[in-house]
C-alpha cells in the first residue's frame, strides 16, 4: 500500500502522468480495436491476424524511414551498381538507393502504410477471407490464425528477428517540475488516432459505403435484395481495417517498438476492448480503449508489472459478469 | 504373397544400409591423426546469427590450435576438426543431434550448441552418456544445480551479468562518504527464465550489502509499455535502476527512460548491443551500463592468441563483415583452447580422464581467467560492466579491469 500513499499523499501530479500515459497507450489500442469491430460485426470473422496487420504497418512505416544503404550495410560512396557502368554517367550505390528510397518521417509514412495495407487487405480477402465468411467459427479462426503465422515469418524473413524502433525525433515537454512528461509523438499519437476515428465514423455514417457496410451488417440477405454488392462491402470492410491496423502499427512503431512475433499482444487486446465494449459499438470502443490503458497504468503503479495485464483481462471478465447479469433480468420465458 | 516377395529385396537393402551407416563412423572419434569434435549448433532459425558467430569462433580456435602444431597425445601430434550438424535452433532437435553424434558418429568429446535452451537439451544427453561437453553459450544458472558432471561452461553464468553494478554502487557510495546500505535499488525484470536468473544473482548481492529495493517489478513478457513502472522510479527516486528483458526491454527501456525523463545517477541494463539503443536513441542513452562477457579493450593475454585485441583483429581478418567481434565468438574460442589443454593434461582419450581433467582446468586467454567449480561454470571470469560514453562501450568495472572511470551521477538527456 505503499504506491498507494505515494500516489494520494505524497506525489499527488503523478496521476495526471498516469492518466496521460494511460491515455496515449489507450488511443493506439483503441484504433486497432476499432477495426476488429468493424471485421466482427459486419462480416462475422474473428480476425486473430489483427495483431499482425499492426505489426505489419509498424514495419511499412519505419522501413520508409530508414536509410536502405546503412540498413543493408552498403559501405559508403565506393559501390557501383554493375550496370550503372555502362551508362555514360557514373552514381554511386548508396546515392542512387537513397535516390530510389528516400528515408521518409515516420509521420508521412503512416498514410503510405494505410493504403499500402488497404492493398493488401484487399488481396488477403480475396484470397482468404471471402472463402470463410459463411463457415463456422472455428474455420474462420484457423483460417486467421494460418495468416497470422504466415505473416510473422514473411516479416522475420524480410527484416529479420531484430526488435525495430522509427525515431520520431520530436521534442519532450516536461510540466510540474518535470514531474510529468509529455512527448510530442504521444500527444501526435492521441490526437491522429481521434482524428481517425472522426473520419471513419462519419463515413460510416454519411457516406454510401458507409451506408453499404452497416446495411451489410443489419442483414446480408435484405442488403443484397436491395441492391447492395455484399461481396464488395466484405472486401472494402476488411481492407478499411487492414488500412486502420497499419496506422495504428505506424503509430506504434514510434512509441514502442516492433518485431515480427509481437502481433499476439495487439491482437489479444483488440479482443478485450471489443469485447467489452460489445459489437457494433464504435464510440463504446473508443472508450473502452482509453479506460483500460488508464486502468492498466494504475495497476501497473500500484499492484506491480506483473499484474498490469491481469487487470485489463480481470475487468473484461467483470463487465461480461455484470453484462450478463443485467441482460438475464430483461430476458423473459417464452410461453 | 507378391507383396512379400517385392518387398524383401528392398527390406534387405534397408537393413544393409542402416548396417553401413552404423558400422562406417565406428572409432571416429580419432581417425588417423585428426580428433574430432561434435557439436550441434544453430545454424538456422531464431538463434542463427549468434549460431554463426559460435562456430565462426569454434573454427578459429581449431585454425590456431592447428597452426601451432595441434594437440599432443602421448607423444603423437593431433589436429583438430570439428563435425557440425544444424539444430534449427530447436532444443528437440539438438537432444537428437547429440545423440547421434554420441551413439552413430562415436564422437566422445563435445563443443556446446547455442542458447541456454539448446544446451539444457544437450546436456541431458551427454550427462546419459557420460560424454565431457565444453560449452560457449549457455549462461542459465538452472545449467549448473542439476549436479551435472560433464558439462563445463567458459562463459559467467547469468546471474553474474548484473551483479557488478551492485557492487559498484556500493562503491560510488562510500567514495562519496555513505553507507552502502543507504543505497537505493529500483528493478524492472522481464518475468522469463533468463531475466528472472539475472535478477536471483542481483538479489544475493544486494542482501550483502544490505541495500533497499524500493521497486521491483517483473514485466509479462508480452508487455509493450513499461512506463508504470519507470514514472514509480521517477516518485522515489532510487540510486541505482536495473532492467533485464532482452533487446525489446532494452529498446524500450531506452525509450522510455528518455520520454520520461528519468534522472537516476545509476542505470544498468542488459542488452543494450543487441537492441542497439546507441544507433537509435543516442545521446539520451549515455551512461548507461551494459554487462557484457568479453570486450576486445580488456586486458586478458594468453598463450595462443596473444591479448584480446590481438584476437579481435585476427578474427576480423579471418571473417568478413564484422565490425565489432560479437563476444559470443570469442567465448567459444575459448573452448576449444579448454579441450586442447585438457587433452594435453590427460595424455589419453579416455573420456573419464579427460573429464577429471577438464576439471582440473586451470589457464589465462585472451577471454579472461577460466576455473571451473565443481559444478562446472567458470568461476575465474568476471562479466566486466562497459559504460556508454559519448557512445563508445568503454569497460568501467570491475575496477582492476576498467579501462575508463565511471562517469557518476548520470544525467538526465
Amino acid at each position: 500500500m505503499a504506491n498507494l500513499e505515494l500516489l494520494f499523499s505524497i506525489a499527488p501530479v503523478l496521476n495526471i502522468q498516469l492518466v496521460l500515459s494511460g491515455l496515449f497507450v489507450g488511443a493506439i489500442f483503441a484504433l486497432a480495436a476499432y477495426g476488429l469491430a468493424l471485421v466482427w460485426g459486419v462480416m462475422n470473422v474473428k480476425n486473430l491476424a489483427q495483431g499482425e496487420l499492426v505489426i505489419m504497418g509498424g514495419y511499412i512505416a519505419w522501413w520508409l524511414s530508414i536509410d536502405v544503404p546503412v540498413w543493408i550495410g552498403i559501405p559508403a560512396m565506393d559501390f557501383r551498381l554493375f550496370w550503372i557502368d555502362f551508362l555514360p554517367i557514373s552514381v554511386p550505390a548508396v546515392a542512387f538507393l537513397e535516390f530510389m528510397k528516400p528515408a521518409i518521417h515516420p509521420i508521412l509514412g503512416l498514410p503510405v502504410a494505410m493504403v499500402v495495407m488497404f492493398g493488401f487487405g484487399w488481396v488477403i480477402f480475396k484470397l482468404i477471407i471471402c472463402r470463410v465468411i459463411d463457415k463456422d467459427l472455428f474455420t474462420s479462426l484457423l483460417a486467421t490464425f494460418g495468416l497470422a503465422l504466415v505473416i510473422q515469418q514473411l516479416l522475420n524473413l524480410a527484416f529479420g528477428p531484430e526488435v525495430q524502433i522509427a525515431e520520431s525525433g520530436f521534442a519532450i515537454r516536461s510540466f510540474f517540475g518535470g514531474m510529468v512528461t509529455v512527448a510530442d509523438i504521444k500527444f501526435i499519437c492521441l490526437v491522429l488516432a481521434g482524428i481517425l476515428a472522426v473520419v471513419v465514423v462519419t463515413f460510416m455514417k454519411y457516406s454510401r459505403m458507409g451506408q453499404a457496410i452497416r446495411a451489410t451488417a443489419q442483414d446480408p440477405r435484405a442488403a443484397r435484395v436491395m441492391g447492395i454488392d455484399t461481396e464488395r462491402v466484405y472486401a472494402f470492410t476488411f481492407s478499411l481495417n487492414a488500412a486502420i491496423c497499419g496506422a495504428a502499427g505506424a503509430l506504434i512503431s514510434m512509441v514502442w517498438v516492433i518485431q515480427p512475433f509481437y502481433g499476439m499482444a495487439h491482437s489479444i487486446r483488440a479482443f478485450v476492448i471489443v469485447t467489452a465494449a460489445g459489437l457494433g459499438n464504435l464510440p463504446g470502443v473508443i472508450i473502452a480503449g482509453l479506460g483500460l490503458g488508464v486502468a492498466e497504468f494504475y495497476s501497473g503503479f500500484i499492484l506491480g508489472a506483473v499484474l498490469q495485464q491481469f487487470t485489463v483481462v480481470g475487468l473484461l471478465v467483470l463487465v461480461l459478469g455484470v453484462r450478463q447479469i443485467q441482460q438475464s433480468r430483461h430476458r423473459q420465458p417464452v410461453r | 504373397m507378391t507383396m512379400w516377395h517385392r518387398m524383401i529385396p528392398k527390406l534387405v537393402l534397408g537393413i544393409a544400409a542402416i548396417a553401413l551407416v552404423a558400422a562406417a563412423p565406428a572409432g571416429a572419434k580419432v581417425e588417423g591423426d585428426t580428433i574430432i569434435i561434435g557439436s550441434a549448433i544453430s545454424f538456422s532459425g531464431k538463434y542463427s546469427t549468434n549460431g554463426i558467430h559460435a562456430s565462426n569462433g569454434y573454427n578459429l580456435g581449431v585454425k590456431r590450435i592447428n597452426e601451432m602444431g595441434g594437440v599432443t597425445v602421448g607423444g603423437k601430434q593431433y589436429k583438430l576438426e570439428i563435425k557440425y550438424y544444424d539444430d534449427e535452433s530447436t532444443p528437440l532437435r539438438t537432444a537428437q543431434l547429440f545423440e547421434r553424434l554420441i551413439k552413430q558418429d562415436k564422437i566422445k568429446f563435445l563443443l556446446g550448441p547455442y542458447s541456454s535452451a539448446t544446451t539444457k537439451a544437450a546436456a541431458k544427453i551427454t550427462e546419459k552418456y557420460k560424454i565431457p561437453m565444453v560449452e560457449a553459450e549457455g549462461a542459465s544458472r538452472s545449467l549448473f544445480t542439476q549436479g551435472y558432471k560433464y558439462l563445463f561452461a567458459v562463459l559467467s553464468t547469468s546471474e553474474q551479468y548484473l551483479a557488478s553494478s551492485i557492487a559498484l554502487a556500493a562503491e560510488i557510495a562510500k567514495k562519496n562518504g555513505r553507507d552502502p546500505s543507504d543505497v537505493k535499488v529500483a528493478m524492472a525484470f522481464e518475468n522469463d527464465p533468463f531475466s528472472l536468473d539475472v535478477r536471483a544473482g542481483v538479489i544475493d548481492d544486494i542482501n550483502k550489502f544490505n541495500m533497499k529495493i524500493v521497486v521491483d517489478d517483473k514485466l509479462p513478457r508480452d508487455l509493450s509499455d513499461m512506463s508504470a513502472t519507470l514514472i514509480k522510479v521517477k516518485a522515489l527516486n532510487p540510486d541505482l535502476l536495473l532492467i533485464s528483458g532482452h533487446s525489446k526491454g532494452a529498446a524500450t527501456a531506452a525509450r522510455q527512460i528518455k520520454e520520461l525523463q528519468i534522472d537516476v545517477p545509476l542505470i544498468a541494463v542488459t542488452h543494450c548491443e543487441a537492441a542497439k539503443i546507441v544507433d537509435k536513441f543516442g545521446a539520451s542513452t549515455n551512461d548507461f551500463l551494459c554487462p557484457t562477457q568479453w570486450a576486445e579493450t580488456l586486458s586478458y593475454t594468453g598463450k595462443y592468441f596473444g591479448s584480446a585485441a590481438d584476437f579481435d583483429k585476427l578474427f576480423k581478418a579471418e571473417y568478413e563483415g564484422y565490425k565489432n567481434v560479437p563476444y559470443q565468438a570469442a567465448q567459444a574460442t575459448a573452448a576449444v583452447l579448454v579441450w586442447k589443454e585438457a587433452f594435453e593434461r590427460a595424455n589419453s582419450f579416455d573420456t573419464e580422464k579427460l573429464r577429471d581433467s577438464l576439471a582440473e582446468t586451470n589457464m589465462q586467454t585472451f577471454y579472461g581467467n577460466i576455473k571451473f567449480d565443481q559444478t562446472g561454470k567458470n568461476i575465474a571470469k568476471p562479466m566486466v560492466l562497459r559504460q556508454i560514453q559519448d557512445g563508445k562501450f568503454n569497460v568501467v568495472a570491475p575496477t582492476k579491469w576498467a579501462s575508463h572511470p565511471v562517469n557518476w551521477p548520470r544525467k538526465a538527456q
